[in-house]
């Protein structure tokens, strides 16, 4: 499974996702250049964190015209994976590729540290490994993480189980206190209709590995290379 | 009518200095050439007071790859791999701009770092505010706070450590030192000399506009009721165009591609090229028509003295231009040829085809005037040691002393500050920022590297020289907490005007205190920066000689943290236990009094303490380490238990083997007999006796003492070591519970408070108070 990095000028966390992918994970990765036009030869697709363009105007907003943009709703049409980290996640929203946008968080000031988050949706390509309603540990590292939506967006994200990661408490709670940035509904990730697009705003590459801590992040790489094993042994079956 | 000033004396030049510049050049300096030489010769380039002093601090060892005299220093860590490192103040610009003022102070290290070739892997700082309680105090640390991190989080660098005081002396003068440490092949290391005649300089970065001029002239004077007027010295920070110079900068410097390269920082372009210059020994033939600027109408001085930001000075042999031009291009910036290395020696400065200026680079660069400025022992020196603890009645009710304490700003959780700064980013973060020491992994080998930035101020203005070797000692002990051995020091040295003799006085001291650590403790000073004229209406900040140190860790799976881990591990105090109430947090905050002796310190006794610690956490038989600083022994021991979420049970004061302890029972009495028998150390040749009144025994504190807990089983292990390195061990407690109680050994409860109680009040303290 080959994984490509999307590199916007001021890109940041891209250095430590590709080391998620090559050194831990042990797969085929290289980054994408922002002016490249093709995502051929690619299976999962990540945009990592950062201050893509120095998040100037909003997060997201000069990333969502770069060259690479325009090849990403038919790569994801073809099935194509798409991650969105962090500043990710808010280009995917800049580019409407998911719904809602981000504002500023309501505390006005940037937040880094470790959140809680439970597993909404175990049936999208990115969540297999995780039990559903499972309480998991992630840093977060940003100062816009405030999700939004309208009511009716918001309540078709539910309606159709798109909602994959919210901010919790320890014993899984979605609790306004648990919440880092006043996301509507403690927000921390969500998906598109086919499952094949997430953006997520904490860093699942920051908890990969034993020596950080915490490896809970780990599982949503793994939960990609399991899916897609998946996918090519059903193609498989199909074309025998 | 006040005659007008001339315009050297604008530019901030003494008439000597005037004189000498005249007979060097056997003429009088035109405008731009008086310019220059005030921007170089100004206090922050030429360390014209300082110089004589600084010579005193070690600066070579078996680990230094790069002294100081280059933009960074540089420690081996083996493998073929370096840390360049380096800690420098933006004290003037935050008074008076915090959040640019601190920004940019960011942006100008952490260009200092890839200058070298290294990436820049984390950043620390070390501020210091007034009284919380002022207004435009709690403006000033917002400010500061957010500008360190938004430049720094849009970089992508983790801020992962540092400190933050708080005292009256800073309430107009912060201190704003920031440090950027960062990892570099031995093969890819740079440096800032313009070699090679005919080789070509190029400007890589930001356009140069009017911002910033004068800067480093601002940062030599006092800060006055006029000081708001000089806001237009203060720089603006875009960090989004110093992540694209990062990396264009790497890029070119990994391609091979570079001769010189140094950033522009203060005095800009002059400082910059002029520098390289010096250190090739070679001259410069620079065009500054072909500067590309952001304003229209500049003048050759406003273009030489601009201290706009995120630009980088390049020198490159000319059939590589080409390929720079190309990676820079990649990255969004452009590259402009302003000049070419000469063999004669002068700085020749042109606008189009006029000569603007014309002066040999050593006048500029070596031959600033070095003083020796006279010094007095300050008048409060003497005053203020004969302090005695005598009229000071031990208070009733010391749960409630530790309370207040855990809440005093200068003792409480700073997640308030480091929440803002992303952290965990490049994800090396194995310790985070509220441990004693930050530790990162170095990825692709076994190895950790420790950071910690560190000074106690009020030490400092008490007793400078005591203080300047406890700062080195202090940082060195965080270091040994997390079991990393010191390797280097970058130093931050913040003093008023050094033209008072009291302030000189305190300034050597404090180096010869610096110097007299380092040496003891081998640990080579490599790089540092001096900023003096911290001083508003007259009044002094309390001398700051930070120091930002750095240390390998062999095995990043052996590291310690002060959290207390589990219930039933005894508590230890390794090393001495000789607390006293002067110049204590405790005094200073619940008494308001700022007097009395500093702990003293045997730098020798030190050293085995720390050999012994980083031992014990190396070996693997520790749980926690965790170092007495501010507040004590009690408030050291409430920090354990809030960074573990546990409590523990202890018997004061140590009375070291043989004594009952509660709830370890493990018989330490058998492990020998060369056990220091009087556990508190009082009978240690020539030693005051140790003050017994509870409240010295609790917040009393003391140097050279870390707090260590292991499995009971480890006990023997534990002891054996403090014997072998000849250091006192002492028995404490026990880790349990939910509270933290401490009990006389006469029976009485000094302190019983649960321990979410204390961490309610030390992690809610600041954001009350910014609230």
């Amino acid at each position: 499974m080959k994984f490509g990095i999307v590199v916007f000028p001021a890109s940041n966390c891209d250095m430590d996702t590709y080391h998620v992918v090559d050194q831990v994970l042990g797969h085929p990765v290289s980054y994408i250049w922002h002016r490249e036009r093709s995502l051929d030869g690619f299976d999962c697709v990540i945009l990592p964190g950062g201050f893509a363009y120095g998040d100037y105007l909003r997060a997201g907003a000069i990333a969502r015209f770069a060259p690479i943009m325009e090849a990403l709703p038919s790569f994801a049409e073809r099935g194509g994976l798409v991650l969105g980290i962090c500043n990710g996640f808010q280009v995917l929203l800049e580019a409407g590729l998911l719904p809602g946008a981000m504002r500023r968080n309501d505390s006005l000031q940037f937040r880094c540290r470790d959140v809680l988050l439970r597993v909404e949706n175990t049936r999208t390509p990115f969540t297999s490994r995780y039990r559903t309603g499972e309480v998991i540990r992630m840093p977060i590292a940003h100062g816009e993480g405030n999700y939004y939506a309208d009511s009716k967006t918001l309540k078709q994200l539910e309606d159709e189980g798109r909602i994959v990661f919210r901010y919790c408490s320890g014993d899984g709670e979605i609790l306004p206190e648990a919440n880092p940035n006043g996301a509507l509904g403690n927000i921390a990730g969500i998906c598109n209709r086919r499952g094949n697009i997430l953006g997520l705003m904490p860093h699942p590459e920051r908890c990969s590995e034993a020596v950080l801590g915490n490896s809970d992040g780990l599982r949503l790489f793994q939960s990609i290379l399991h899916w897609w094993g998946d996918a090519r042994e059903q193609e498989a079956v199909r074309h025998a | 009518m006040p005659e007008p000033k001339a315009d050297w004396q604008e530019m901030g030049l003494t008439r000597q200095e005037y004189d000498r510049i005249c007979s060097l050049l056997d003429r009088e300096p035109n405008y731009l050439e008086t310019g220059l030489f005030a921007v170089l010769w100004s206090e922050h380039c030429a360390y014209s007071h300082s110089k004589p002093v600084l010579k005193l601090f070690p600066t070579t060892g078996q680990r230094v790859l790069q002294g100081p005299g280059e933009n960074a220093g540089i420690v081996d860590i083996g493998d073929g791999q370096g840390i360049v490192f380096k800690m420098e103040s933006h004290n003037h610009p935050s008074a008076i701009e915090p959040y640019q003022g601190a920004a940019t102070g960011v942006g100008g290290i952490v260009r200092d770092i890839f200058t070298m070739g290294a990436r820049p892997i984390a950043s620390l700082n070390s501020l210091r505010f007034g009284d919380l309680s002022g207004p435009r105090v709690r403006y000033l640390f917002s400010g500061v706070v957010a500008g360190i991190g938004d430049y720094g989080n849009c970089l992508g660098i983790p801020t992962v450590g540092g400190e933050v005081g708080f005292d009256p002396s800073f309430k107009d003068n912060p201190l704003v030192n920031a440090m950027c440490v960062g990892l570099v092949e031995h093969g890819q290391i740079r440096r800032g000399a313009a070699a090679g005649p005919g080789n070509q300089v190029l400007l890589v970065g930001a356009r140069t506009g009017r911002d910033g001029i004068h800067g480093c002239t601002f940062a030599s004077e006092e800060l006055s009721e006029e000081s708001e007027q000089r806001r237009p010295a203060v720089q603006v920070g875009d960090p989004f165009m110093e992540k694209l110079l990062i990396e264009a900068c790497l890029e070119v410097i990994a391609a091979g591609l570079v001769v010189g390269i140094q950033d522009l920082g203060a005095a800009g372009l002059t400082s910059s090229s002029a520098e390289m210059a010096g250190r090739a020994g070679t001259g410069l033939d620079l065009d500054v028509a072909l500067v590309p600027r952001r304003e229209q109408g500049m003048t050759p001085y406003e273009v030489m003295l601009s201290e706009s930001q995120e630009r980088m000075l390049l020198v490159i042999e000319p059939e590589r231009e080409q390929d720079v031009r190309r990676i820079v291009e990649k990255w969004g910036l452009e590259a402009t040829v302003i000049g070419r290395v000469t063999g004669d020696g002068i700085y020749c400065i042109r606008d189009g085809a006029a000569v603007v200026a014309e002066v040999p680079v050593r006048f500029l660069t070596d031959e600033a005037p070095v003083y020796y400025p006279q010094i007095r022992q300050p008048a409060y020196y003497e005053e203020r040691r004969s302090w005695t603890a005598a009229d000071i009645p031990v208070p009733d009710d010391l749960n409630q002393v530790l309370r207040r304490l855990l809440a005093a700003p200068n003792i409480a959780g700073k997640e308030w500050v480091y929440r803002q700064y992303d952290h965990t980013i490049m994800t090396n973060t194995v310790v985070r920022p509220g441990a004693d020491a930050a530790v990162l992994r170095i990825k692709g080998t076994r190895k950790g590297i420790a950071l910690t930035t560190d000074c106690n101020a009020r030490y400092c203005f008490l007793d400078p020289f005591q203080g300047g070797l406890q700062a080195v000692a202090e940082a060195a002990r965080n270091l040994s907490c997390v079991g990393a051995e010191p390797l280097g020091i970058t130093d931050c040295l913040n003093f008023g005007n050094p033209e008072k003799p009291e302030i000189f006085w305190q300034f050597r001291e404090a180096v010869r205190g610096l110097s007299e650590a380092c040496r003891i403790l081998d640990i080579p000073v490599v790089s540092g920066n001096v900023s003096f004229y911290n001083e508003t209406g007259g009044e002094a900040i309390h001398p700051t000689p930070v120091v930002g140190m750095v240390g390998l860790l062999p095995d990043i799976d052996k590291r310690c943290t002060g959290r207390f881990q589990h219930p039933g591990d005894a508590i230890l105090l390794l090393g001495r236990f000789r607390p006293g109430l002067g110049a204590s947090e405790y005094l200073a905050f619940i008494h308001g009094v700022e007097a009395g002796q500093v702990p003293d310190l045997d730098l020798f006794a030190e050293a085995r303490v720390q050999a012994c610690c980083r031992t014990l956490v190396c070996s693997g038989l520790l749980r926690s380490a965790h170092d007495c600083a501010e507040g004590g022994l009690g408030v050291a021991l409430a920090e354990c238990c809030i960074g573990g979420g546990i409590g523990a049970l202890i018997e004061m004061p140590p009375t070291g083997a043989g004594s009952k302890k509660p709830e370890v029972e493990v018989d330490i009495t058998n492990v020998g007999n060369k056990m220091p028998e009087a556990g508190v150390d009082i009978t240690e040749a020539g030693a005051d006796r140790v003050e017994q009144r509870e409240d010295n025994l609790l917040f009393g504190e003391t140097q050279s003492a870390i707090v260590i807990t292991c499995a009971p089983a480890r006990i023997p292990h534990v002891l054996r070591a403090a014997r072998e390195y000849d250091i006192p061990c002492l028995a404490l407690g026990a880790v349990g519970g939910d509270s933290l109680v401490i009990r006389h050994t006469s029976g009485r409860i000094m302190i019983n408070l649960p321990v979410g109680e204390m961490e309610s009040l030390w992690s809610e303290s600041i954001p009350k108070l910014m609230a």
